[in-house]
């Protein structure tokens, strides 16, 4: 495997060809915010938290999707980047409806860890408060599309570690959410196996187990790339 | 309540008392005057307007216990209670031995934190300091220069009762581990072990302040006893199946003021049969009273006297003696709205002596605490006792467990007849009749009006399921509405 370097924040780095500008960022030691992403899915670049400035491209590239390559320069930490990561959190707040006092996740929620991390205190937004709704059609876990932000996470662990496919997002611009089946109620849905796998990967309190009250929710982000590297390298944890 | 003033006449006044202090919530009370300066009526309008029951619809029952306990930071815990046991009810499931005696010694530390606010923060700077002294010191503060070991006292009472909901629910306000089929963690050695280290001092704390108050009560409180809302009514209240002193469990009981059973063994599941709510435009705070009555003759009370005056007994030693010297005082049913302060003393007591023995009890510490199911039933109510009184918390939901209707019937709002009727009667006591045109009515007047709604220590924020901290607002009214004279604070 051939290696190729670059520069994180001025840092030298050495990775495997092919490997992408998040890669790099953990390479060199260096955080960014997460939320779409999760190790042992395909990355899709839908929370945009992990834009990285590229020198000598005028936009910004999202980590995780964009591929590195020999003798790039990228910096994670400028300013703009920092005001871009805040406002894009305020935004997800603003457009949902996260009342974290009695959210089965709160507590254990990535949506919060991310505010934190981005420094968020208020948000500069207006709240939207969405019309939206639970669906606890299915017999063991339940769907609180107030709490979703599309990070299409449940959609690609469904679809690739489980192979059932049951999520999928449906409609377009705000009217975007995640669909079950053919946009049905959950627990009419054949497909779903009740493996519980959208559940584990979920960041936030929106799908979760019916029994779960207040902040009892257990997020489990680990099983993908665990489940994946047991199927592609036969690799188990207890090995 | 009393009788509707009448429609716009000349020269009518009404005092306005806005806001009410030194209780939880917002509120106003107006005293109104007919021409001659004849006091002719009183309300007491609770002024917000929060919409629990509304917005709780659509949203999972589980959810039930954590969004309710965030109708208010004073007894969250009530709330949390009874969405915990209509929950269980829900699903269908006998909860664990444990998890039943853990959430007793959660309402009992509930109970004994919330009293031990109301009787020292709020309610005794007027009996200690003086209902003429200066408003702006006659308050926990103007309590601790005057007395400054009493408050200490007072204040670790009060920390008493919070701490032990710490440590059980792992945070004093808003713990959601009371949940639909039991509760979430055991007593912990740790846990017991400082119960039990604190108790002697939160006896003796409770033992100084009922000798202090019984000495006030035999002397300069002698006639707030007969006129701060002195009158017939109902009193209802949960009793165990044998009749003595419940605050979780049991059945309910209205007993008359004369002492005569009126109904017993009641189930809250019944509650529709037996209370109506009625609304009126002037106040947020709906309403209730017992049916077979009728609307307003249904008056009753509840709370912690109500819950004295229709138990048989409490069942411990020390509380008992306590009951037994409170019925001497003020009768086997004791009917003065002034008797909450001295019901609520008694009940520390109570509690004090249950809480000793619940942490004793080994039972608490076994780790089998939550029964598990899925939804079994499509509707519910559960009942608790409230330190302000019962609380009913009525679901139904489709057959997802999600809520299509909420009714929540609170404490405060069962005594909303009584305040009315508290306040009218103090105001008659106390305010000059006539009121001569243009006159000002003394401040410690007013406070005595004010004092008769701290009586019953009302939690607006629940009872209206509102927000916000509850100042008073007290207007004199003319017959055609003009503000004559008013406070606000």
């Amino acid at each position: 495997m051939s290696v190729i370097t670059l520069s994180v924040n001025g840092k030298e780095v050495a990775i495997p060809e092919g490997a992408s500008l998040l890669e790099a960022t953990r390479a060199a030691g260096v955080e960014i915010p997460l939320l779409c992403h999760l190790d042992g899915l395909e990355p899709v670049g839908a929370c945009r938290l992990c834009l990285v400035e590229v020198e000598g491209s005028n936009r910004l590239m999202p980590a995780c999707t964009t591929a590195a390559s020999e003798g790039m320069a990228i910096h994670t930490h400028t300013h703009q980047l920092l005001d871009y990561r805040r406002m894009a959190v305020e935004l997800f707040f603003a457009e949902g409806n996260h009342v974290c006092a009695f959210c089965v996740a709160n507590g254990n929620c990535e949506l919060q860890n991310v505010a934190v991390q981005v420094g968020m205190d208020h948000s500069r937004f207006p709240y939207q408060y969405p019309q939206r709704v639970v669906d606890a059609s299915h017999p063991l876990f339940a769907i609180d599309h107030n709490r979703c932000i599309l990070c299409t996470r449940c959609v690609r662990v469904c679809d690739e570690i489980e192979g059932a496919h049951v999520w999928d997002v449906g409609s377009r611009g705000s009217h975007c959410h995640i669909v079950a089946g053919l946009d049905q109620p959950w627990g009419e849905v054949e497909a779903c196996t009740n493996c519980g796998k959208c559940v584990d990967v979920c960041p936030t309190g929106a799908i979760f187990h019916k029994e779960d009250t207040t902040a009892e929710k257990l997020r489990h982000s680990d099983r993908p790339a665990l489940l994946k590297a047991a199927r592609d390298e036969h690799v188990w944890r207890n090995q | 309540m009393e009788s509707r003033p009448p429609a716009a006449a000349a020269m009518t006044r009404t005092v306005v008392i806005d806001p009410v202090t030194r209780i939880e919530g917002h509120a106003k009370i107006t005293l109104h005057l007919d021409a001659a300066g004849h006091l002719i009526d009183t309300r007491f309008h609770v002024v917000e307007y929060r919409g629990f029951e509304k917005f709780c619809e659509g949203r999972p029952f589980t959810e039930m216990a954590g969004i309710t306990a965030r109708i208010c930071g004073i007894c969250p815990v009530s709330h949390l209670l009874c969405a915990a046991k209509t929950g269980d009810k829900l699903l269908a499931v006998q909860i664990p031995p444990a998890a039943d005696k853990l959430r007793r010694l959660l309402n009992l530390a509930q109970l004994t934190q919330s009293h031990a606010l109301s009787f020292f923060h709020l309610s005794s700077p007027d009996f200690l300091l003086g209902w003429e002294s200066d408003p702006a010191k006659r308050n926990v503060f103007g309590l601790m220069a005057a007395d400054p070991d009493l408050a200490r006292a007072g204040i670790r009472l009060r920390q008493f009762g919070q701490q032990i909901l710490e440590l059980l629910g792992g945070r004093k306000i808003h713990s959601a581990w009371a949940v639909p089929g039991g509760v979430r963690t055991p007593l912990s050695v740790e846990a017991k072990d400082w119960i039990l280290d604190r108790l002697p001092e939160a006896k003796a704390t409770i033992t100084l302040a009922l000798d202090l108050y019984k000495t006030l009560l035999d002397g300069p409180l002698r006639k707030e006893q007969r006129v701060f809302g002195d009158f017939p009514s109902l009193f209802m209240g949960l009793v165990t199946p044998d009749g003595r002193w419940e605050h979780i469990d049991g059945m309910l009981r209205f007993r008359a003021p004369d002492g005569t059973i009126v109904a017993d063994g009641l189930s809250e599941d019944d509650y529709a049969s037996f209370l109506g709510e009625a609304v009126e435009p002037w106040s947020y705070l709906k309403f209730p009273y017992y049916k077979p009555l009728g609307y307003p003759d249904g008056i009753y009370r509840v709370g912690p006297l109500a819950r004295l005056n229709v138990c048989d007994s409490i069942g411990t030693p020390w509380a008992d003696r306590e009951l037994e010297e409170l019925r001497d005082r003020s009768g086997r049913v004791a009917t003065s709205s002034f008797a909450y302060h001295h019901a609520r003393l008694v009940e520390i007591v109570a509690c004090l002596e249950a809480i000793e023995q619940l942490v004793n009890d080994p039972e608490c510490r076994n780790g089998r605490v939550r029964s598990r199911a899925s939804l079994n039933r499509n509707e519910a109510v559960g009942v608790s006792e409230a330190p302000r009184g019962t609380l009913f918390h009525h679901y139904q939901v489709n057959d997802d467990g999600l809520l299509t209707r909420v009714n929540l019937i609170i404490a405060t709002g069962q005594n909303n007849l009584a305040m009315n009727k508290t306040v009218h009667q103090i105001a008659r006591e106390y305010i000059p009749d006539p009121v001569p045109a243009g006159t000002e009515i003394p401040e410690a007047m007013l406070n005595r009006v004010e004092a008769g709604i701290r009586c019953f220590d009302p939690c607006l924020s629940c009872s209206t399921h509102a927000a916000g901290q509850m100042p008073l607002h007290l207007q004199l009214l003319a017959a055609d509405g003009q503000i004559l004279a008013e406070r606000r604070r």
